[in-house]
């Protein structure tokens, strides 16, 4: 970057930005710090703080546009770690890109926590889930406003602690404590890669500031910023599900829906493309990192759509969906230039017609006594209308049909994809494009199976029921907001986001004209759509049936689980065993060993103890002698 | 005859050990004159606000450096620093002095001249309230300890010893329960105490003789002048050092320490661990700072062998104790042997450290001993390591404090035993005396074994038959606990002002 970034300092109402993340985690503090006696009125105050987060961020985004000039708005609060050369303070950093982040995480966040209210209305631990919730959002809103690495890396393991929480919500369920674990700690190895990038900017830059590191990429090596890059997209891959560490964002869905809508398809996953669009100048920097970024997106959004397509959960088909569309946004941010907004427009997309989903889907389980399994649905249209409507704009709006916000999201990242140079635009141009037509097929199989064809109910079901106001109220705004966000969108954040993420490039002369591409994606999107309607409009089986070798493996996740397994536990477990073995034979038998010296001669030792004064004063005789003849040793020893 | 002179007297600065002088002669008088039954409340309301307005006095006087009275007392930074920590750490003690309410009638006896196990013993052992007499005797105790730290000659510090021990002696016989073992814990240490008295008595005479005075200076001044009697001085020093390492219960003069210890009554036992430690160290502190400098390589071999030893000593027999008091009373030998390292470093910051580490060892200590008072079943205090089996279950509050102050006592971060460690080390590596400082690492970590065998014993195994309930504080006792517990976390999470307050104080005048 020619330019120098440089944040100006927050005035006027923007000088607040510290209440944005103040406000929830206080209400955070107060649901499960007043425990039990906040039970009656504790869900609605977790909803008005991020009501009031939302009122206020808005606010604040107004106050933004109406800047001339440079339009950030930075604060120091205090100084956070000052050890040596170390310097990081506590701050914040309002721009263009966090505005629309915090947008987002509240206004659908202010949605999915109404929702919340009705979901989780029959559960106990409804007060603790808020807790848990509202902690998220503040935990979130610190990752996006921080002005430095360390704030992000704050508020990352914050909402990396949220979302275990979350997951394991039913801790009394070993399925859902072991997912939680299981994201624990798959998020670790991804942090740790984060972790390592911010000593590394430390000691290359001596800084994690945003402004001095961006400032200061210039002058690092091709190899260092590879090396960085490289940390940052492990840590990216972790949180956001990406290859090669996406197998805990499926069991994830152990959690409550509105966890699953709010944690794992609207925000937190998309930290990871945060990341990296906040880290445009590093990425943008060396063309191997692009390309490296790039090639997980592809392969992601491939696997993502093929495994999504074998899997009979209705959460865990939308949360392979969401693995697989944020593998979009990764091409998006890896393509670099434009492609940055138009990734950031994906997501905004996605955080609406996914969580729409998510919820939609919740209401169908409210309805249908918390079965998960697509195959047992069918017919619920007649029963659940409103529910199917906002759950079919979701639909088509995932799949790209216009004028929904798909369209105008995912069309644009496939266009670019085919604007590379060479070899690359095809390969991930047609896996783009692929993918879309994947994507159009599990879609349609899964609203097909769900709201329409015969019912294959279990027994116990005889009426399902429509959910109740306030849980279809937040599903209509964001049908709302994915039908009409897209269009809105691509046509001012592209320039509202440059300041940030650089110029808009010129037009771009791809391998394929944008007309072939545009009649290209919407064919196969009908085709994989008009395909999976022939297929499954008169239901399926009721049980899993035998099938070929691509569909098994789908239904085992592409074997990556088989994989991770036989690769990283079984020769984890082996070197525990050896460890052990060496510390039970090696390590414990000289340490005993010792031990039992010490306490033997301590045994000894006691028995001077004798409690007679006489043997007391002779001891204390013998010492001053010794003392005195020391002394007068050395002072003959100096006169000699 | 010449005129007799009256010396200048600097009544400012000797304010607050007036205070405490004149508040315990009003508490004998308090005895003779008013009924039993009303003393014990004004006794205790005297002490506490005498050791207050002392506190003041010391505050009052922070910016004096002076030496007053003819040169007997030297009023300097380290005099009033380690006054109001003694004062500090008094007050905390009177506060476990004072509790009534966890037994009948308090921790004392009400006549200790009674017969163990006549019929009169009986009676008074049902519910005949303690004897107030505890209060004078703690204020006199705590004023010659104040005294102890300012003395700028030796006889002055002789009487100050004597004064701090006297009431010692007797407070250690003053026990309620088990009095044949506080009897003979108070007669071991007054026997063993004269003996070392008089080793510091005897040593006083040759400094006499090899400088021709006994004041600090004097003896600076004879020992920077190469042509004299150098058996006398380094005779004379190790005679004066053994009356001082004995008070500090360092090996081999730390032989009473388990014995009294256990015995004492509880809360003079943690008086003893908190103020009898910085009084005796203060007192160490200067001789060697202001009087011994000049001969430092050849007395830092010698008690830096005694340091070794004492670590040593403490941490290897604290590993087989089976009595939480002995265990105690070898964690403070271990930890006066990190002390003497501090003051061996012998720099601004050597003195700096050990100032530091007093205080924050001090409220560690009187928390740690504020808890044993409250583990009891009907005979008293359980003291033996196998009744605190499973406590954890039953009172977690009090074994996750007690848990906290080992851990500080381990030396675990965020704990001010993490950071008073950490300071005496460096301070001993800075003066080069790195050798010191292996010896206190390693012992360190054998000291970890007893401590976290206690935490293991109190949160992992199931409460037995045995395991005494934990009796619920009164307000006195919660005061000091809380005191103890505060002070400890604070002093490791935010040490700053305390380390810079010490620093600002490590200056003797000569």
């Amino acid at each position: 970057m020619e330019e120098s970034v440089e944040y100006a300092h927050a005035t006027g109402l923007l000088s607040g930005i510290w209440l944005l993340v103040a406000i929830p985690l206080a209400s955070a503090a107060i649901l499960l710090l007043l425990g039990r006696r906040a039970d009656r009125w504790g869900h609605w105050l977790g909803v008005a703080s991020v009501a009031a987060s939302f009122v206020l961020g808005l606010s604040m985004f107004i106050s933004l546009r109406g800047l001339e000039g440079n339009r950030t708005a930075e604060q120091s609060l205090f100084d956070f770690i000052v050890v040596g050369n170390l310097h990081v303070d506590f701050g914040l950093l309002f721009d263009p890109l966090s505005g629309v982040f915090v947008l987002l995480i509240t206004g659908v966040g202010s949605l999915i926590h109404l929702y919340a209210v009705g979901y989780m209305e029959h559960d106990p631990g409804r007060r603790r889930f808020f807790g848990y919730f509202n902690l998220f959002v503040a935990a979130m809103l610190l990752l996006v406003l921080g002005n430095n690495y360390v704030m992000l890396y704050f508020g990352w393991e914050g909402v990396g602690l949220a979302s275990y929480l979350l997951i394991s919500f039913w801790y009394t369920r070993p399925s859902a404590a072991t997912a939680g674990k299981k994201a624990f700690l798959m998020n670790r190895v991804g942090d740790a890669g984060l972790a390592i990038g911010i000593f590394l900017m430390f000691a290359t830059v001596g800084s994690t500031n945003y402004d001095e590191v961006f400032n200061s990429v210039g002058a690092l090596t091709s190899g260092t910023v590879l090396v960085l890059g490289i940390l940052l997209l492990l840590g990216a891959a972790g949180k956001s599900g990406q290859f090669p560490l996406q197998a805990w964002l499926p069991d994830a869905m152990e959690g409550p829906t509105p966890v699953s809508a709010l944690i794992h398809a609207a925000t937190m996953v998309t930290a990871g493309v945060y990341l990296i669009a906040r880290s445009n100048p590093i990425f943008t920097a060396n063309h191997t990192l692009q390309l490296i970024v790039v090639s997980v997106g592809a392969l992601t959004l491939l696997m993502g759509c093929i495994i999504g397509a074998a899997k009979d959960d209705i959460k865990r088909v939308l949360a392979w969906s969401t693995v697989s569309q944020i593998g979009y946004m990764f091409v998006g941010v890896g393509l670099g230039g434009g492609a940055y907004a138009l990734a950031i427009i994906h997501l905004l997309a996605h955080g609406f017609f996914k969580a729409n989903m998510f919820l939609g889907a919740g209401s169908v389980m409210h309805g249908m006594h918390d079965q998960v399994d697509i195959r047992r649905f069918g017919g619920l249209r007649k029963y659940m209308p409103i529910t199917w409507a906002t759950f079919g704009v979701g639909w088509l709006a995932i799949i790209g049909i216009p004028p929904l916000s798909g369209y105008f999201s995912k069309e644009p990242i496939i266009a670019s994809a085919f604007e590379r140079e060479g070899w690359t635009a095809w390969l991930f141009g047609m896996a783009a494009l692929l993918g879309a037509g994947l994507t159009a097929f599990y879609m349609t199989r899964l609203f097909v199976l769900t709201f329409h064809g015969p019912k294959r109910w279990t027994e116990d079901i005889h009426e399902p029921h429509e959910s109740p106001a306030i849980m279809t109220i937040p599903l209509v705004l964001l049908a709302i907001g994915s039908a009409g966000a897209g269009i809105l969108m691509a046509s001012v954040v592209p320039e509202w986001l440059a300041p940030v993420l650089g110029e808009e490039a010129g037009e771009a002369h791809g391998v394929l004209g944008h007309t072939t591409i545009t009649v290209l994606s919407i064919a196969v999107t009908l085709l994989g759509a008009g395909l999976a309607w022939m297929m499954f409009r008169n239901g399926t089986a009721k049980q899993e049936q035998p099938a070929g070798v691509l569909v098994t493996a789908a239904r085992r996740n592409l074997y990556t689980d088989a994989f991770n397994e036989a690769v990283f536990e079984k020769p984890g477990i082996y070197l525990t065993r050896a460890l052990v073995y060496l510390d039970n034979k090696g390590i414990d038998g000289a340490v005993n060993g010792l031990a039992a010296t010490i306490g033997g001669s301590s045994g000894r030792l006691r028995r001077m103890q004798t409690g007679f004064v006489r043997s007391y004063a002779l001891s204390m005789l013998t010492g001053a002698l010794l003392v005195v003849g020391a002394f007068l040793a050395i002072q003959l020893g100096w006169l000699a | 005859m010449g005129e007799l002179k009256l010396p200048e007297i600097d009544y400012g600065a000797l304010l607050p050990m007036l205070i405490l002088f004149g508040a315990a002669c009003v508490g004998i008088l308090i005895e003779a004159a008013l009924p039993k039954e009303r003393r014990h409340a004004i006794q205790l309301s005297l002490a506490l606000l005498s050791t207050v307005a002392a506190l003041v006095a010391v505050i009052l006087a922070r910016d004096i450096r002076t030496i007053t009275i003819g040169g007997a007392v030297a009023v300097d930074g380290p005099t009033l620093f380690l006054q109001g920590a003694l004062l500090l750490l008094g007050l905390v003690s009177l506060l476990l002095i004072g509790e009534r309410s966890l037994e009948a009638g308090g921790a004392f006896v009400s006549q200790a001249a009674i017969t163990v196990g006549s019929q009169k013993d009986l009676r008074q052992a049902g519910s005949q309230p303690g004897g107030p007499e505890v209060y004078p005797l703690t204020l006199f105790a705590l004023g010659g300890m104040l005294l102890f730290v300012a003395a700028n000659d030796l006889l002055t510090m002789f009487v100050a010893l004597e004064v701090l021990s006297l009431p010692l002696y007797l407070m250690c016989a003053l026990a309620r329960r088990r009095r044949l073992l506080s009897q003979e814990a108070a007669l071991k240490y007054f026997l063993l105490g004269s003996y070392a008295s008089a080793f510091f008595l005897f040593g006083v005479a040759l400094i006499y003789g090899f400088a021709g005075g006994v004041q600090l200076s004097q003896v600076h001044d004879a020992v920077v002048t190469p042509e004299r009697s150098q058996v006398l001085l380094y005779a004379g020093l190790a005679l004066v050092a053994i009356g001082l390492l004995f008070k500090a219960a360092l090996a081999p003069f730390h032989v009473w320490t388990p014995d009294v210890y256990q015995g004492a009554p509880t809360p003079i036992t943690a008086l003893m661990a908190a103020c009898t430690k910085v009084a005796a160290f203060g007192a160490l502190l200067r001789i060697l700072y202001v009087s011994f400098e000049g001969v430092r390589w050849d007395f830092q071999p010698v008690l830096g062998g005694i340091a070794v030893l004492t670590m040593l000593v403490g941490a290897v027999l604290a590993v087989t104790q089976t009595d939480m008091k002995r265990l105690l009373a070898y964690s403070s030998i271990a930890n006066a042997g990190y002390l003497l390292v501090g003051v061996l470093a012998l720099n601004r910051d050597g003195l700096a450290s050990t100032m530091f580490y007093l205080v924050a060892y001090g409220f560690s200590v009187l928390a740690a001993f504020g808890i044993v008072t409250l583990v009891r079943d009907a005979d008293g205090e359980a003291t033996h390591l196998s009744r605190w089996a499973g406590l954890g279950r039953k009172s977690p509050l009090f074994a996750g404090l007690f848990t906290f102050i080992l851990l500080a006592f381990a030396g675990i971060p965020l704990t001010s035993g993490f950071t008073s460690k950490f300071a005496v080390f460096g301070a001993a590596i800075e003066g080069g005396q790195t050798w010191l400082v292996i010896f206190g690492v390693i012992t360190s970590m054998l000291l970890a074994f007893p401590y976290l065998r206690v935490v293991v014993m109190m949160w992992l195994s199931e409460p037995g038959e045995s395991t005494p309930s934990v009796s619920i504080p009164g307000a006195l006792t919660s005061a000091a606990l809380t005191i103890g517990v505060v002070a400890t976390l604070a002093l490791g999470v935010v040490p700053a002002p305390l380390i810079d307050l010490t620093n600002d104080a490590a200056q003797f005048v000569r």
